[in-house]
C-alpha cells in the first residue's frame, strides 16, 4: 500500500511540474518575449483561464501527503519552515500579480504587476527545483524529527547542511532553464504573432543550455548520491523515465525545426514528465533521507497511514472527474491565442 | 502557555480571519450569479446578464484572494502545528485530501472556463460553467466544514495503541452530526453576507443615481434572499449548532453565555462584562429561564456554569468567547430587523424610494464580516483549551522545532502582505463598481 500511495504522490508532483510548469515558464519569459501591453495580454491569456487549475495539484498532492503520509507532512513542512513560508508569499504575489493586472488600464500598474509575476514565477522555479535538491541530498533529521532548517549555510552539501548549497542551488538553476523552455514551447504553440516568433527563437536557444545542464545536475547527483544507480539498477522499469526523457529532449530540438509545436510542447512535458519521474523514484522508498543517521528517515512504510486503504474509492473516482475537467478546459480552449480580442483575460 | 506556542496561535488566527473574509462572499455569490443568468434567459432581459457579468468580475476578485490566502492555510497545518498533524493527520487529512481533489478542481477549471468570456463558450456552457463554480465552492466549504467538525466533536476515529488516531470509519468522520448544522450555519452564513454586499451596491448605486435597473435587480434580489438567511441563519441552523454545542462541550456553553453559577432556570445574559477572577457576570441584563430552554428545550433544564468545571478544563480566554459569541447573535438579530424592513418596503414598493433605508443597506455591508468572524471565533475559541475536543490540548499540537523567531518572522510578512494586499482589493472592488456596467469588459 505505502508504494502505491508514494506512486501516487509522486505521479500528482510530476503532473503538477508539467502543468504549472508551463505557467511558471511563461511567468519567468512574461517580460522576454513580449514587449507591449497587448503582447503581456496575449501571454496572460493564454495561460489564464488555465494556472489556478494547475496549482491545485500542487494543493491536492499536498492534502493526500498529508492523508497518506502525516509524519511525512508534519516533519518536512515544520523542518522547512522557512523556506515553504517564503514559497508561500511568492505564491501570494504571482496569483494576485495575474489577477490585479488587468483589473487597471494603466501602463505603471501593469507594469508592476507584470514584474512581480516575472520576479516570483522565476524565483518558484528555482527554490522548486532546490526542494527537489533537498529530498534527494538528504536532511539533517534526528531521532525527535527536523529542527527548523536554516535556509543556507556554508553553501557545503554536508550533514548540516542548509535548505540552499551548491548542490540545491544548481538543481534549481536548472529547473528554472527547464521550465523556461517549457513556457516558451507552450508560448509557441499556444501564440501567435510575435510572442510566438520570440517563444521559438528563445526555446531553440535554449536547448543546449538545457542539455549541458542536465547533464552537469546528473552528474552532481550521482556524486551526492552514488546509491541512486543501485537503486534504479534494482527497479530496472525506472530507466523507462530516464529514456521518457531523452525522447522529450530529443523532441524538443527536432520538432520545433519542423513547425510541429504542439508535437514540440508534449515532447517537453515527456521530459519533465520523466525528470521529475527518475528522481522520485530513484529515491524510494525515502521521502526524507536522513543525513546524520539513516535510522531516522523517513520512508513510504514507516510513515504511511493505515487508514489510507479507505480512500482508494474515493481518490479513484476524483481523479477520473478530474481528468474529465483539465480535458474540457483545454479543449475548449484549444484555439490560438492572438492580440485580438479583449474579453475575459 | 509556552512563549512559542501563543505565536503559533496568533499566526494561524490572523491568517485564517484574513483568508476567510473571501470564501464567505464567493459561496454565496456564486450562486446568485447562476440564478441572475437563468432570470436573464427566463425574462429575456440583458441587464441581468450584465449584473451577473458585474458580480462575475468581483467574484473573480474575491476567488483569486481567497485562493492566494487559502494556500497557506493548508500548508500551516505541517508548518506551525506538526505535532497536531501526526496526531490527527490519518483522519482529519482525508476531508482535506478530498477537498483538494472534490472541489478545488471543479472550481478553478470551471472558474478558468466562466472567465474564458461568454462569447467564446456560448450562453449555455458559460452558465454550466457558472453552476460548477457554485458547487465546487459550497463542496469546498464542506470538506473544510469536516475537517473542523472532527476537531470539535470527534467521530469515525480510534486511538490506536501508538497514541496517534487512526481511522475508523470514514463514512462517520464524513456524515459527523456536528458537520451537518455547522455547515447549514456556515453557508446561510455565507449568504447573509452575500445578501449584504449585494444590497450595498444596489443601494450606493440607487443612491447616486446610477445604473438604476441594474440596482433594483440587485437589490430585490439581495432583499429576498437577505430575509430567508438572516431568520435560516439563525432557526432552525444557529439554535442546532448551539444544542451541539450544549451537548457536547458544556463548558464552552457555559462560558460562551458567561454563566458561572448554573442550575436549572438558567438566565441568558444579552449584556454584560464578565469578570473572571471575581466569577461573576457586571452590569448584566438577563432574561431568567431563557438559556435552560435555549439550550435543553425546557426552562427547568439544568445548565452547568463554569463554577461547575476545574479552571484548567475553561477555554483561555472566557472573555474574548464571550464577546465574540454575543457579537455574532446581536448582529445576527440586528441583520434579520434590517432586512425584515427593507422586506416590508420592497413590499409595499417604497424601497428603491426610501433614501434613509438605502443609507442603511449601503454601510451595513461590514457588519456581516465582523459577525461571521465573531462566529468562527467563537467556534475556535471555545473548543480550547482543546485543539482536537478531548483528545489533544493546544498546547501539546504545535510544531516543537520551529523557534518562536521564525514563527513571528512570518506572522509579520503574513501581516504585511495582507495589510498591503487587502488594500489594493478594496481599491479594485471600489473601481469596479463604478465602471460603467453596460460596458461588456
Amino acid at each position: 500500500m505505502e508504494a502505491i500511495w508514494f506512486a501516487i504522490v509522486a505521479a500528482m508532483l510530476a503532473i503538477y511540474a508539467v502543468l504549472d510548469g508551463f505557467d511558471f515558464g511563461a511567468g519567468i519569459l512574461h517580460r522576454i518575449v513580449a514587449k507591449n501591453d497587448i503582447e503581456r495580454r496575449t501571454v496572460i491569456r493564454a495561460i489564464g483561464p488555465i494556472w489556478d487549475g494547475n496549482e491545485v495539484w500542487l494543493i491536492a498532492a499536498g492534502g493526500v501527503l498529508f492523508m497518506a503520509f502525516p509524519r511525512v507532512y508534519a516533519t518536512a513542512f515544520s523542518g522547512f519552515y522557512m523556506g515553504l513560508m517564503i514559497v508561500l508569499w511568492l505564491l501570494i504575489l504571482r496569483g494576485v500579480a495575474i489577477e490585479f493586472r488587468s483589473h487597471q488600464e494603466h501602463l505603471l500598474w501593469r507594469e508592476f504587476w507584470d514584474t512581480i509575476f516575472s520576479i516570483a514565477s522565476t524565483l518558484l522555479a528555482v527554490v522548486f527545483g532546490a526542494t527537489l535538491g533537498n529530498l534527494v541530498r538528504g536532511v539533517p533529521l534526528d531521532k525527535d524529527g527536523l529542527p527548523g532548517m536554516p535556509l543556507f549555510t556554508n553553501f557545503l552539501p554536508r550533514a548540516h547542511a542548509g535548505i540552499l548549497d551548491w548542490y540545491t542551488i544548481l538543481v534549481g538553476v536548472f529547473t528554472l532553464a527547464v521550465l523556461a523552455i517549457h513556457g516558451a514551447l507552450y508560448l509557441a504553440w499556444r501564440t501567435s504573432g510575435p510572442v510566438r516568433e520570440r517563444s521559438v527563437a528563445l526555446a531553440s536557444q535554449m536547448w543546449k543550455v538545457v542539455l549541458i545542464l542536465w547533464v552537469i545536475v546528473t552528474l552532481a547527483t550521482i556524486f551526492i548520491r552514488p546509491e541512486t544507480i543501485a537503486s534504479h539498477a534494482s527497479r530496472p522499469w525506472t530507466i523507462a523515465f530516464v529514456l521518457m526523457s531523452i525522447g522529450g529532449i530529443t523532441g524538443m530540438y527536432v520538432f520545433p525545426r519542423k513547425g510541429r509545436e504542439l508535437s514540440a510542447f508534449l515532447s517537453s512535458c515527456a521530459f519533465l514528465l520523466g525528470l521529475v519521474a527518475t528522481s522520485l523514484s530513484g529515491n524510494y522508498p525515502y521521502w526524507l533521507r536522513s543525513t546524520l543517521d539513516p535510522s531516522h528517515s523517513l520512508t513510504a512504510s514507516n510513515s504511511i497511514s493505515p487508514g489510507a486503504s479507505q480512500a482508494y474509492v474515493w481518490f479513484g473516482a476524483g481523479m477520473v472527474l478530474t481528468v474529465g475537467y483539465f480535458t474540457y478546459l483545454f479543449h475548449s480552449m484549444r484555439e490560438k491565442v492572438g492580440s485580438e480580442g479583449e474579453e475575459g483575460y | 502557555m509556552s512563549d512559542v506556542l501563543i505565536w503559533h496561535r496568533i499566526h494561524f488566527a490572523f491568517s485564517i480571519t484574513f483568508h476567510y473574509l473571501f470564501p464567505q462572499l464567493t459561496m454565496g455569490l456564486a450562486w446568485f450569479i447562476v440564478a441572475f443568468k437563468i432570470l436573464a434567459v427566463r425574462l429575456n432581459d440583458e441587464s441581468y446578464n450584465q449584473v451577473a457579468r458585474f458580480w462575475g468580475r468581483i467574484f473573480a476578485l474575491n476567488f483569486a484572494m481567497g485562493v492566494v490566502t487559502g494556500i497557506p492555510m493548508e500548508f500551516q497545518f505541517g508548518t506551525n502545528w506538526a505535532r497536531f498533524s501526526k496526531f490527527s493527520g490519518e483522519v482529519v487529512a482525508q476531508s482535506l485530501a478530498m477537498e483538494g481533489v472534490f472541489a478545488f478542481f471543479l472550481e478553478s477549471t470551471f472558474l478558468g472556463l466562466f472567465l474564458f468570456g461568454e462569447k467564446k463558450l456560448g450562453a449555455r456552457k458559460h452558465l454550466l460553467a457558472a453552476i460548477a463554480l457554485a458547487i465546487g465552492s459550497s463542496l469546498s466549504g464542506y470538506f473544510i466544514i469536516v475537517a473542523n467538525a472532527f476537531m470539535q466533536h470527534p467521530t469515525g476515529y480510534r486511538l490506536g495503541n501508538d497514541g496517534i488516531l487512526h481511522l475508523e470509519s470514514l463514512r462517520a468522520f464524513l456524515l459527523n452530526p456536528w458537520a451537518f448544522w455547522q455547515l447549514a450555519h456556515t453557508m446561510m452564513a455565507s449568504f447573509v453576507t452575500t445578501s449584504f454586499v449585494i444590497a450595498a451596491v444596489g443601494a450606493y448605486w440607487l443612491l447616486m443615481g446610477r445604473n438604476t435597473h441594474h440596482a433594483q435587480i440587485c437589490l430585490r434580489a439581495a432583499i429576498v434572499a437577505g430575509l430567508a438567511s438572516t431568520v435560516l441563519v439563525a432557526f432552525p441552523t444557529g439554535d442546532r449548532a448551539g444544542r451541539m454545542v450544549a451537548n457536547h462541550q458544556p463548558i464552552t456553553l457555559a462560558a460562551m453565555e458567561g454563566l458561572f453559577e448554573g442550575g436549572p432556570y438558567a438566565e441568558l445574559a444579552i449584556i454584560g462584562q464578565p469578570d473572571v477572577n471575581a466569577r461573576r457576570l457586571d452590569n448584566p441584563i438577563v432574561v431568567p429561564g431563557l438559556l435552560s430552554f435555549l439550550a435543553y428545550g425546557t426552562f427547568g433544564s439544568t445548565v452547568h456554569g463554569l463554577n461547575d468545571y476545574p479552571k484548567s478544563e475553561w477555554p483561555h480566554s472566557v472573555e474574548l468567547l464571550y464577546y465574540s459569541y454575543h457579537i455574532m447573535v446581536g448582529l445576527g438579530t440586528l441583520f434579520m430587523l434590517t432586512m425584515g424592513i427593507s422586506a416590508f418596503l420592497l413590499f409595499k414598493g417604497k424601497l428603491m424610494h426610501s433614501r434613509k433605508m438605502l443609507w442603511v443597506l449601503m454601510l451595513a455591508f461590514p457588519f456581516p464580516y465582523i459577525a461571521t468572524t465573531a462566529g468562527w471565533w467563537t467556534a475556535e475559541i471555545g473548543r480550547q483549551p482543546w485543539v482536537v475536543y478531548g483528545l489533544m490540548r493546544t498546547a501539546q499540537a504545535h510544531s516543537a522545532l520551529v523557534s518562536t523567531g521564525d514563527v513571528v518572522f512570518t506572522l509579520l510578512g503574513f501581516a504585511g502582505l495582507y495589510l498591503l494586499l487587502g488594500n489594493i482589493f478594496v481599491v479594485q472592488i471600489v473601481k469596479e463598481i463604478n465602471r460603467d456596467i453596460t460596458a461588456t469588459h
